[in-house]
């Protein structure tokens, strides 16, 4: 007995034995979230113990929880390098053959995302600790963004599908809180309840889709799942329908939490919440999760062969139609929201056509130009009083104090809009080259859909920066105004946090696209992701030869050529001729109306599944409840008072009758008895 | 210990019960005042007890005796409740009228 149970023990020692040889590395990549966490609890606490505006104690920690956060991602992306470390913080579950730890997964896919979570984030939170000045709720904001943070490097850092999905639901759960932070506002509260339910339909199909894998492979870890995919794929044996809908399923969760077709609807909503929140969450880092979850599940999604042209042609057509929808908004906010969409729209379309490199580059270079335009939105929301409207504000390059905010947009719209030489011309060509050189059902359609789109992107983009910011000198104030101005109204320009954190984007949104030119294929990006468990690509076809027939060389020229033409388009209408975008508008106005309606999918929702749901759910209750379940409970009520009403006469009140009604008893017992005997 | 009863003069014992017995129902079924009622009772408790010990002489042992102490102890006990009952009856509503208590009707 005392023998066996020996041995036991040193086979579980030695089971850990390999581990703890990788710990020497990954031990860094406990202290991630743990900084961050830290801040949280100690926002929260003072969140819950003053509810006057605090000092400025919350920002702080915050920003220290943050950027100590980003120290260790730095440190660790260069530790780490090229290889991977993989290190168990605790055992979480054990259930049968389950087993799903408290552990992290390092590789360098891992890294980059962890560099733009907690990079952006700290930026984000420098920014915000003067947005949110005088705030009454400036603990709870920062308590919500660290623990955003926390959520956000679990689910990057996860080892295991079911650790990934406590980042997942993490993050969901900040972004639902962060979108109802203004929680005396119905909008926001029907925003925030909006993006929760949305999202639960996708973390439906996600959370099947882990069932799935674990019954199939029998683990929710990434190795060990990835293991038998290769052995399967290579085995060159029939897969399993099961198998094969595991990529479907999680493609649904990553649909819903990257807001693409048919889930978007949820995120332009978002836009409710403070700005910092829409650049952190709503744009830079939460809604990459999706481009995440398949980027690092990739080999699950080679398994199938329509999992990724189901991909790319979703991402393609939520890209094409958000574009559209971004065209016809005059909210600014609204505008970069459906630009956010569509920007997903190009990852998603990047993955399917098997351009890790391109979806990951791209989600890098969106976070930096698309955190710079949000915040710049937001400094404008802020100096004018809450003015979202780009007919209401004009010429804001010339008022004094907003040169900053101008430039720093306008380097971030140039890369929006793919123009030469910014970060998101080369992201986006790599992605559009590798649609075209790719084999795959109507990949070449979605590359030219994809080129058009950024001719749309560069003109909705130019559209708002020509508006706003250039033009004659005109703004009006939003309803924000906090009482006393009257006619008098002055912005107010933003401060130096607003104003450092604009510049470190604005040139992150200028120069992040070299991180993948240089040496080797891709430059030092390319090579890190080829060192993931992305690094698959697709053959290459025999277009990598001359100028016209290798897409990743014509590719440059040709978007270069669309994006000019989107943003001459912009500059003509909304600059030089602004008569004449509203005589556009009234010639095409049926359209016009509908996309600014936003193709009217809210109300289509409304009339094909709300309004059903709403009508079941009163059926539901008129038969089941009010019928069946109502009449039960009132029938056994009704038993016992119709007795009651027969037996009630008896009780006459009267002795005499009692001692009749006592004796006549007794009688009757008496003869019954007699009779029996 | 006498000799025990003859099953004859059981029989006339026995009647002598049945009659008292018979006699305080009645009473207590047609009369309306509270203390009349009450001593009717009274009555049939006596004429059961005439019975048991008419039973245990017929039998020749002493229970019927002993249980006769017992009713009577406990029958005083009971009076003096439901004579306090009665005056306290009286006190609320100055009548021994028992249809006058009659509110339990359902």
């Amino acid at each position: 007995m005392l023998n066996t149970l020996a041995a036991n023990f040193d086979l579980a020692r030695l089971s850990l034995a390999p581990e703890t040889t990788a710990i020497e590395i990954g031990a860094w990549a406990g202290w991630i979230p743990l900084f961050p966490l830290l801040a949280a609890m100690a926002c929260g606490w003072m969140a819950l113990r003053s509810g006057r505006p605090a000092a400025r104690w919350p920002a702080l920690l915050c920003i220290a929880g943050l950027a100590l956060a980003f120290l260790v991602s730095v440190s660790l992306a260069i530790t780490v390098g090229h290889g991977n470390a993989q290190v168990t913080i605790f055992e979480w579950i054990r259930f049968e053959r389950l087993r799903a730890d408290f552990a992290f997964f390092v590789d360098p896919l891992t890294s980059i995302m962890l560099l733009v979570v907690t990079g952006i984030g700290t930026l984000v939170a420098i920014y915000a600790s003067e947005y949110m000045r005088g705030d009454q709720g400036y603990a709870r904001f920062f308590a919500f963004v660290s623990l955003f943070i926390v959520a956000m490097t679990t689910l990057v850092l996860a080892d295991n599908l079911i650790l990934m999905y406590l980042g997942w639901e993490g993050v969901g759960l900040c972004s639902y809180l962060l979108i109802g932070f203004y929680y005396e506002k119905p909008a926001a509260v029907a925003a925030a309840k909006k993006a929760f339910i949305v999202n639960r339909i996708g973390d439906l199909g996600f959370a099947l889709g882990i069932c799935l894998a674990y019954l199939q492979f029998g683990s929710v870890e990434f190795a060990a799942i990835f293991e038998q995919v290769e052995a399967l794929r290579t085995s060159g044996a029939e897969i399993p329908t099961a198998i094969e809908a595991i990529p479907f399923l999680l493609m649904l969760g990553a649909f819903g939490k990257s807001a693409q077709l048919p889930l978007y609807v949820w995120l332009p909503d978002a836009m409710e919440g403070p700005t910092p929140v829409s650049a952190l969450i709503h744009a830079a880092t939460m809604v990459t999760a999706g481009v995440y979850l398949i980027a690092r599940a990739l080999p699950l999604f080679l398994i199938s062969e329509y999992a990724l042209p189901t991909v790319a042609w979703v991402g393609c057509l939520t890209a094409i139609f958000s574009a559209t929808i971004g065209m016809a908004q005059y909210d600014i906010k609204r505008i970069f929201a459906y630009s956010t969409v569509s920007q997903l729209g190009y990852m998603f379309m990047g993955l399917g056509v098997l351009s890790s490199v391109g979806a990951t580059f791209h989600l890098f270079t969106h976070a930096f130009f698309k955190a710079a335009l949000f915040l710049g939105c937001g400094a404008v929301m802020h100096g004018f009083a809450g003015q979202l409207d780009l007919r209401r504000l004009s010429g804001l390059s010339r008022v004094h104090g907003w040169q900053v905010v101008t430039g720093s947009m306008l380097v971030a719209c140039l890369a929006l809009a793919g123009f030469p030489l910014t970060s998101g011309f080369f992201s986006k060509d790599m992605i559009l080259a590798e649609a075209f050189v790719t084999d795959g059902p109507g990949y070449r359609a979605i590359g030219w859909i994809g080129l058009f789109t950024a001719g749309l992107t560069a003109y909705y983009t130019f559209r708002v920066f020509f508006r706003v910011f250039l033009g004659p000198v005109h703004y009006a104030p939003g309803e924000e105004q906090h009482g006393g101005h009257g006619d008098h109204f002055h912005p107010h320009a933003p401060g130096p946090a607003i104003n450092v954190v604009l510049i470190v984007l604005g040139l992150g949104a200028i120069f992040a696209g070299w991180a993948a030119v240089g040496g080797g294929h891709h430059g030092w990006f390319g090579s890190m992701i080829h060192h993931s468990t992305a690094a698959y690509e697709a053959p290459a076809g025999a277009a990598h030869g001359g100028f016209f027939s290798n897409p990743h060389q014509w590719m440059m020229l040709a978007s270069s050529v669309v994006g000019l033409l989107g943003i001459g388009a912009a500059a003509y209408l909304h600059l030089y001729n602004r008569a004449a975008a509203e005589r556009l508008r009234r010639s095409i106005l049926p359209v016009a109306r509908l996309a600014e309606n936003k193709w009217c999918v809210d109300e289509g929702y409304d009339l094909l599944i709300r309004r059903p749901l709403r009508f079941i759910g009163h059926v539901c209750y008129a038969l089941g409840d009010t019928l069946i379940i109502n009449g039960l409970v009132a029938l056994g009520g009704a038993v016992p008072r119709l007795i009651g009403a027969a037996v009630r006469p008896m009780q006459s009140g009267r002795l005499q009758g009692y001692g009749l009604g006592m004796a006549g008893g007794l009688a009757t017992i008496i003869i019954i008895v007699w009779v029996m005997l | 210990m006498t000799e025990p009863l003859s099953i004859l003069a059981l029989n006339h014992y026995l009647l002598l019960s049945a009659v008292l017995f018979v006699i305080g129902f009645i009473g207590f079924l047609t009369r309306r005042n509270l203390i009349i009622m009450f001593l009717c009772t009274e009555l049939m408790f006596q004429a059961a007890a005439i019975a048991m010990i008419a039973f245990g002489a017929y039998h020749g042992n002493v229970q019927g005796q002993v249980f006769l102490i017992f009713i009577l102890t406990v029958a005083a006990a009971e009076a003096a409740l439901a004579l306090a009952l009665v005056v306290m009856l009286f006190r609320r509503r100055p009548s021994l009228d028992a249809e006058k208590w009659s509110e339990l009707k359902g």
